[in-house]
C-alpha cells in the first residue's frame, strides 16, 4: 500500500461507519426529530460533496493557502536527546492558521455549508480553538456565526474570546451546568433546533450524530496522510507509535485514521485524567466510562449509574468533555487503539519540557500527548519512532499555567 | 385496548379534545409532584406526561431544563420515577401516564428491565425525544413485549415522504412537536397549525396531540379545534417555579395553583365541541 493510498479495502479498519452510522455498537443519530430531516439532508449533501472532484479542489486550495497546509513534521532532537529512548517527531499542527487543527475540519464544512446553502452558523467550543477557528472562515465567507462557550470556559480561555469577537462572532456564554463543553454542545443544539431554515451547525470533534464523527475524521484525515509521506520521506518507514490527546478525539482520529491497518503502528489516545484516573475528577471517558447516549451518539460517557451524565475534569478546557468520538470507542473495543491518561500536571510538566527543549510552546491539550510520550520514550530503543501530534499552541494558555506555576501576569 | 387508545376513543365518543398536562418526577420534591400527579385528574387531565429528569435535556428549553435541574437535585432517578407512578397507579387506574424523557437514563436502567419495570408501575406510553425512528429498535420489542405504547414525534421539518418512516412503529397518539424549537419558547400560529394537520391525518389514524409552546387556555383550545389533545408543560412548570420560596422548596401555595392554572386550561379545552 503506497502512503497516500486512501481507499479502504473490504477488510479494512477504516470503512466504518455502516449505514446507520455506526461503528461496531458506538455512534448512530439519536437526535429529535426535528433535526432528523436535516442529518438526513447533511448525509446525503456531505456524500455528493465527496464525489464532486471540485469539492475537493476547492477544499485544497483553502487549505494550501489559507491553512497553510502541509504542516511539517518535525524532528524533536532536543527532547529526544533529554528522554534518552525513542525518536521524537511532532506533527506541527499548531502551525495551521488560527493555532490549531481545528481549521482542517472547519474549512471542510463551512464549504459544504455553502453549497448547502445556509448563511449562518452556530458552533460549541470548549477551550476556544474550534470557535476561533469557525469565527475565523465565516469571517473570510461573510456568514453570521454564533458560538456557544461554557462560562467557566469564557472565564478561563479570555483571549480565545476575545478573537472571536474582534472576528465578528456573537458568543454566547452558557451557565447551565458545570459552564464547559458539554453544556456548550447542548446549547448549540438548541439553537440549531431553532434557526434550522438557515443555520448550519459546524461541530468541532468526532462526536455528535452520523455523518459528524465521519465527516469530521475525513476532514481532519489530513493530518495522518501528511504524517505518513513526511515520515516515510524522513524514516524511510512507519512510527512504532503515534500518540494524541483526546477530548472529543478530532486531531487523534485524523492522525490514527490513515494508519489503522497498519498493525505495526501502536495508536495511543491519550485522554485527560484530571486530578487522577481514580479521583472523581477526570475526563478520561474511555477509561472511567461506560456506553451511554449523548450529543446524537452512543459512545463511551462519564455517568452515574442512573444515566445522568456527569461532569469532567481538566486543566484543559479542550479536553473537559465527559464523552468521546463513537469511532474511538470502537478503537478501543477492538483493541486496535490504545487510551491511557496523563494528569493535570503531567500536562503542565510537558508543556514546560516542550518549551524548554524545542522552543514549542504547546496548548494544554497537546501537553497530554507530549507527557505520554515522554512516558514511553525512554523505555523504547533508540532507533523506535514516536510521532507525537502537536493539536495546537499553548499561547492561549499561559494564564492558566502561569497561575499553577504560582506566577502573577 | 391500551389504557391510552380507551381514553382517545372515550373522548372521541364525547366529542371532547384533551389536555395532556406535565409534571417533571421529583420537582421540586417527591411528595409535591406526587401531589400535582394525584390532583391532575380532578383538575381536568385527561391523560398526562411525566417528565423523567435527565441531566443534559438538549431539545428542552430553560423552563424544563430548571425543573430537570431540581427533580435531579431531590434525588430523581428511574426507579424514583417508576415508584411515583406506581403511587398515583394505587388510586387511578384510568388516567393514562406517559413517561417523556431522554434514551440515556433507559439506557442506563437496560431496556427491557426498564420496560417491564414501567409497565408494572402503571406507565402506559413512552415518548423519548432522541430516540428517532431511525435508532428504535432500542426499544420497539421490549416496548411492544411490555404493552407500552410508543409516541412519535413529527416536526414542521419532517417531510411528507418521511412521515410513513416516523409513523412506522407508532402507537397510542403522535405527538406533534409545532414549533422548530426547544419547549416553552416559540407558538406556533393558528395558520401554521392549520396548514400541518391535515399532512399529518392523511398520514396516519392515530390520534394528533399538540406541544411546545402552549401557554395559555386560548393557545389550548386552539390546538384541540384542529388536533385530538394539547399538551401544556413549561406554562404550569413556570407558574410552579413561581411558587417555591427562595431555597427552591414548595410552599403550600405550589399543589394548589399549579392545579387552579390547570383546571383553567381544561375548562378551555373541554369547552370545545368537536
Amino acid at each position: 500500500m503506497s502512503a497516500t493510498d486512501t481507499q479502504a479495502g473490504a477488510n479494512s479498519l477504516r470503512s466504518g461507519p455502516d449505514g446507520r452510522g455506526r461503528f461496531g455498537i458506538f455512534g448512530g443519530r439519536f437526535v429529535a426529530e426535528t433535526l432528523m430531516p436535516l442529518i438526513l439532508e447533511l448525509d446525503a449533501a456531505y456524500k455528493a460533496a465527496q464525489a464532486d472532484p471540485e469539492f475537493r479542489r476547492e477544499l485544497d486550495y483553502y487549505l494550501k493557502d489559507y491553512v497553510g497546509r502541509p504542516s511539517p513534521l518535525w524532528f524533536a532532537r532536543r527532547m529526544t536527546e533529554e528522554l534518552g529512548g525513542a525518536k521524537i517527531y511532532m506533527k506541527r499542527e499548531e502551525l495551521n492558521h488560527t493555532g490549531s487543527h481545528k481549521l482542517n475540519n472547519v474549512m471542510g464544512q463551512i464549504l459544504l455549508a455553502r453549497r448547502m446553502g445556509r448563511t449562518r452558523i452556530v458552533a460549541e467550543t470548549g477551550a476556544g480553538q474550534h470557535g476561533v477557528a469557525t469565527a475565523t472562515v465565516c469571517a473570510l465567507f461573510g456568514m453570521k456565526c454564533a458560538i456557544y462557550m461554557g462560562a467557566t470556559d469564557v472565564e478561563r480561555q479570555k483571549p480565545n474570546v476575545f478573537r472571536m469577537r474582534l472576528l465578528g462572532a456573537e458568543v454566547v456564554p452558557v451557565t447551565a451546568g458545570a459552564g464547559t463543553l458539554k453544556d456548550a454542545m447542548n446549547e448549540a443544539m438548541r439553537d440549531w433546533v431553532t434557526n434550522v431554515h438557515d443555520t448550519y451547525f459546524l461541530v468541532g470533534t468526532v462526536a455528535g450524530p452520523h455523518p459528524y464523527p465521519q465527516m469530521v475524521r475525513d476532514f481532519q484525515s489530513v493530518i495522518g496522510v501528511e504524517t505518513k509521506e513526511q515520515i516515510v520521506a524522513a524514516e524511510g518507514r512507519l512510527p512504532d507509535a503515534i500518540v494524541a490527546a483526546i477530548g472529543g478525539g478530532s486531531n487523534a482520529m485524523g492522525i490514527f485514521h490513515p494508519f489503522l491497518d497498519d498493525p505495526q503502528v501502536r495508536l495511543i489516545g491519550v485522554e485527560a485524567a484530571g486530578c487522577g484516573l481514580d479521583s472523581g475528577r477526570t475526563a478520561a471517558s474511555i477509561e472511567r466510562g461506560t456506553p451511554g447516549v449523548l450529543h446524537g451518539n452512543r459512545t463511551y460517557l462519564l455517568q452515574d449509574t442512573d444515566g445522568q451524565v456527569t461532569e469532567a475534569h481538566s486543566i484543559s478546557a479542550g479536553l473537559d468533555y465527559p464523552g468521546v468520538g463513537p469511532e474511538h470507542s470502537w478503537l478501543n473495543d477492538i483493541g486496535r487503539a490504545e487510551y491511557v491518561g496523563a494528569t493535570d500536571q503531567d500536562a503542565l510538566d510537558a508543556f514546560q519540557l516542550c518549551t524548554r527543549t524545542e522552543g514549542i510552546i504547546p496548548a494544554l491539550e497537546s501537553a497530554h500527548a507530549i507527557a505520554y510520550a515522554a512516558r514511553i520514550a525512554p523505555d523504547m530503543p533508540k532507533d523506535a519512532i514516536v510521532v507525537v501530534n502537536i493539536s495546537g499552541r499553548g499561547d492561549k494558555d499561559i494564564f492558566t499555567v502561569a497561575e499553577h506555576l504560582g506566577v502573577k501576569l | 385496548m391500551s389504557r391510552i387508545a380507551r381514553r382517545f376513543a372515550t373522548l372521541r365518543q364525547q366529542g371532547r379534545g384533551a389536555l395532556i398536562p406535565y409534571v417533571e418526577a421529583c420537582d421540586p420534591d417527591y411528595d409535591t409532584a406526587l401531589a400535582i400527579l394525584r390532583g391532575m385528574p380532578a383538575a381536568g387531565a385527561d391523560l398526562i406526561e411525566v417528565g423523567v429528569p435527565f441531566s443534559d435535556p438538549s431539545a428542552d428549553g430553560p423552563t424544563i431544563q430548571k425543573a430537570a435541574r431540581r427533580g435531579l437535585k431531590a434525588g430523581s432517578s428511574m426507579k424514583r420515577v417508576l415508584e411515583m407512578v406506581a403511587a398515583f397507579r394505587k388510586d387511578d387506574d384510568e388516567t393514562p401516564i406517559i413517561l417523556m424523557g431522554y434514551t440515556n437514563p433507559i439506557g442506563a436502567y437496560g431496556p427491557e428491565r426498564f420496560c417491564a419495570d414501567a409497565r408494572a408501575a402503571g406507565v402506559d406510553g413512552l415518548i423519548v425525544v432522541d430516540l428517532p425512528p431511525e435508532e428504535a429498535d432500542l426499544l420497539s420489542a421490549p416496548a411492544a413485549q411490555a404493552g407500552l405504547d410508543i409516541i412519535r414525534l413529527v416536526a414542521p421539518t419532517t417531510p411528507d415522504d418521511r412521515l410513513p418512516v416516523v409513523f412506522n412503529g407508532a402507537s397510542g397518539f403522535v405527538y406533534y412537536v409545532s414549533i422548530t424549537g426547544v419547549t416553552g419558547t416559540r407558538t406556533a400560529s393558528t395558520d401554521e397549525l392549520a396548514q400541518a394537520l391535515p399532512r399529518l391525518r392523511r398520514a396516519t389514524d392515530l390520534p394528533i396531540a399538540i406541544g411546545f409552546g402552549i401557554r395559555t387556555p386560548e393557545l389550548a383550545a386552539n390546538a384541540v379545534r384542529v388536533a385530538d389533545a394539547a399538551v401544556v408543560a413549561s406554562a404550569l412548570l413556570n407558574t410552579l417555579e413561581s411558587t417555591l420560596d427562595d431555597a427552591g422548596r414548595a410552599t403550600d401555595q405550589t399543589v394548589p395553583r399549579v392545579l387552579a392554572q390547570l383546571r383553567t386550561l381544561a375548562d378551555a379545552v373541554h369547552a370545545v365541541r368537536k
